[in-house]
């Protein structure tokens, strides 16, 4: 972070607030220039109303949202963002390359048409109509759309969902690509693995809130972990008061824990219940762990939280 | 790298007056669009000239005998038309892109919010200029209808501009009709209102209460005002201005209103 201290957009204190539901609760959140910011989270953790509110769609209900320091309703701004979201259905009686001149012709300054069907991989399919394309072929039109302006922060809302683990490799590298050239990105996903692949600075955002905020590799420390099977008289409540234990739960008859520190929740364990049994040590998935921080009622910081209240 | 930040906000700033291009464009394709999709474009243009064909064309020759019909029902089926094209493609193109989230994704780009509407409202009198030459070159051939140059050209103008309410109409519908639904509702509401409005038989061979109830609605004052460009109708040209401009503003008012509705709604 210290080479490139420049903000490029910011939610202060946000609240954003849909009826009866809290979107987003008291958000801070800075995204710094030339990084790629992955935003973290459980579908309806509050990652698309964060990113709409960047893109001017909708006001806060308090706290400010600023873009190149401006409102991101401003004309100025919003030709300097670019946006994939996603979408239910795309007008599929337009080609490839007519959607492409048709958002470029919104920005004043947009890439070449030939450089952003090679940026998105779209050279061999540019005459197709929309309707005609796979499945991952249309996520790269949605990709060009979002760069075709030549913009200089690129939001990608979930831009991998429902890719097979080629493809989504193949927009890694493309993202990447993009950041080389000095954009700043934003990317919301709820893979832990994507996140990690690709962010500078991960934010994990849950029930409207942030709950962590760091590198990838201390958001991975603090979320990964190895997971302790065993059958054993102890209840999930008392366990739960271990040092170092993150989360527990029962399945089928034996406590799953998971924990930071294995050997000292092993020890605890058998001085606690000399009959334990069948006990059971792995490594979580990181996917598996960030499951578990974010599945509300096993939360911690949202146990702290309730505390608090 | 903030320097650079710098100079390139100053460009924009230079840059971000008026431009014409977005809404070029977007008219260009969205008519391209609308045409590729043969639900739409094959409907609205096929439909009048088919109903056209049959019941003023072959029915009406055959029928009367007076030679009438077919001139009538040019302003008529013109009328239904034009209601139709502008219905479906402001009501249902709308309700199904909103619906689908494409409307928010060009919501998310710079694209002049204005630059949407003119598009669907160009592709609309497009279409409405298209089924009206086609009806009028069907009934100049084919039904032996007698129009001066200045008649078709009053009916021409009459029929293209007083389509635009149906497009206000078709705007308010689509907030209130989700993007699966928006066909069917339009088309109930199309076909009784263009049957109850003497678009496809005189008004005064409808049952006493319909002819009553006709004159609250809206394709009954473009009905009547075309009929009075040919010589037949009822009322005066005011009067159905005036009808046709209050649908409008209804049009404009609900959607208003269902603008407003949709802005509260949760969005995931």
């Amino acid at each position: 972070m210290s080479e490139s201290n420049h903000v490029v957009a910011r939610l202060e204190r946000v609240t954003k607030k849909f009826g009866n539901v809290t979107a987003l609760k008291d958000v801070d959140l800075a995204i710094p220039e030339g990084r790629i910011l992955g935003l973290l989270g459980p579908n309806g953790a509050g990652k698309t109303t964060a990113v709409r509110l960047l893109l001017g769609m909708m006001r806060p209900n308090h706290g400010r949202v600023t873009v190149f320091g401006g409102d991101p309703r401003n004309a100025g701004v919003r030709v300097r963002v670019g946006a994939m979201l996603q979408v239910g259905k795309v007008p599929e009686t337009l080609r490839v390359r007519e959607h492409i001149q048709l958002f470029s012709s919104y920005y004043p300054q947009p890439l070449q048409y030939a450089e952003t069907l090679a940026l998105a991989g779209l050279e061999s399919v540019a005459g197709r109509l929309f309707g005609e394309l796979s499945g991952g072929q249309k996520q790269r039109v949605l990709f060009a759309l979002a760069l075709c302006g030549n913009p200089d922060l690129i939001v990608l809302d979930e831009p991998t969902v429902g890719m097979d683990v080629e493809a989504r490799h193949g927009l890694w590298d493309r993202v990447r690509d993009l950041v080389s050239r000095g954009k700043t990105i934003i990317l919301t996903t709820h893979y832990l693995e994507e996140a990690d692949a690709l962010s500078d600075r991960i934010v994990v955002i849950n029930n409207g809130c942030v709950i962590a905020n760091g590198a990838p590799g201390e958001i991975k420390s603090s979320i990964g972990g190895k997971l302790i099977r065993c059958t054993t008289a102890l209840g999930a409540d008392d366990v739960r008061r271990f040092a170092g234990v993150l989360q527990v739960r029962e399945n089928r008859g034996k406590l799953e824990i998971r924990t930071s520190n294995p050997d000292d929740v092993v020890r605890t364990l058998l001085s606690r219940d000399p009959g334990l049994s069948g006990i059971e040590i792995t490594s979580t998935s990181l996917d598996e762990a960030f499951l578990a921080l974010t599945r509300p009622q096993t939360n911690p910081a949202a146990r702290k939280e309730e505390v608090y209240q | 790298m903030s320097s650079s930040v710098y100079a390139r906000s100053q460009v924009t700033a230079v840059r971000s007056s008026f431009r014409l291009r977005p809404y070029f464009n977007e008219a260009r394709f969205d008519l391209l669009k609308m045409l590729r999709l043969p639900v739409y474009s094959l409907a609205s243009i096929a439909f009048p000239v088919m109903f056209y064909v049959l019941f003023g064309v072959i029915f009406g020759k055959q029928g009367s005998g007076s030679g009438d019909a077919p001139r009538y029902l040019l302003a008529s089926y013109g009328a239904f038309g034009v209601i139709g094209a502008s219905l479906f493609g402001f009501g249902v193109g709308l309700a199904m892109e909103r619906g689908q989230g494409w409307l928010q994704v060009k919501r998310a780009s710079p694209m002049p919010h204005a630059a949407y509407l003119v598009a669907k409202l160009f592709t609309c009198l497009a279409f409405s200029t298209v089924i009206v030459l086609a009806l009028m070159l069907v009934g100049v051939t084919a039904g032996g209808v007698h129009v001066s140059l200045l008649q078709a050209t009053a009916l021409f103008l009459v029929l293209v501009l007083g389509s635009i309410p149906f497009c206000a109409l078709g705007l308010a519908i689509s907030y209130f009709v989700g993007p699966n639904s928006a066909p069917a509702i339009v088309n109930l509401l199309y076909l009784p209102l263009s049957f109850c409005s003497g678009l496809w038989l005189p008004v005064n061979m409808l049952p006493h209460f319909l002819q009553r109830i006709a004159p609250a609605l809206p394709p009954y004052h473009l009905g009547q005002l075309a009929l009075l460009v040919l010589g037949y109708g009822e009322g005066t040209i005011l009067n159905h201005v005036l009808g046709l401009l209050s649908s409008a503003a209804i049009g404009l008012g609900l959607a208003w209103l269902g603008f407003r509705r949709d802005e509260q709604k949760t969005y995931g």
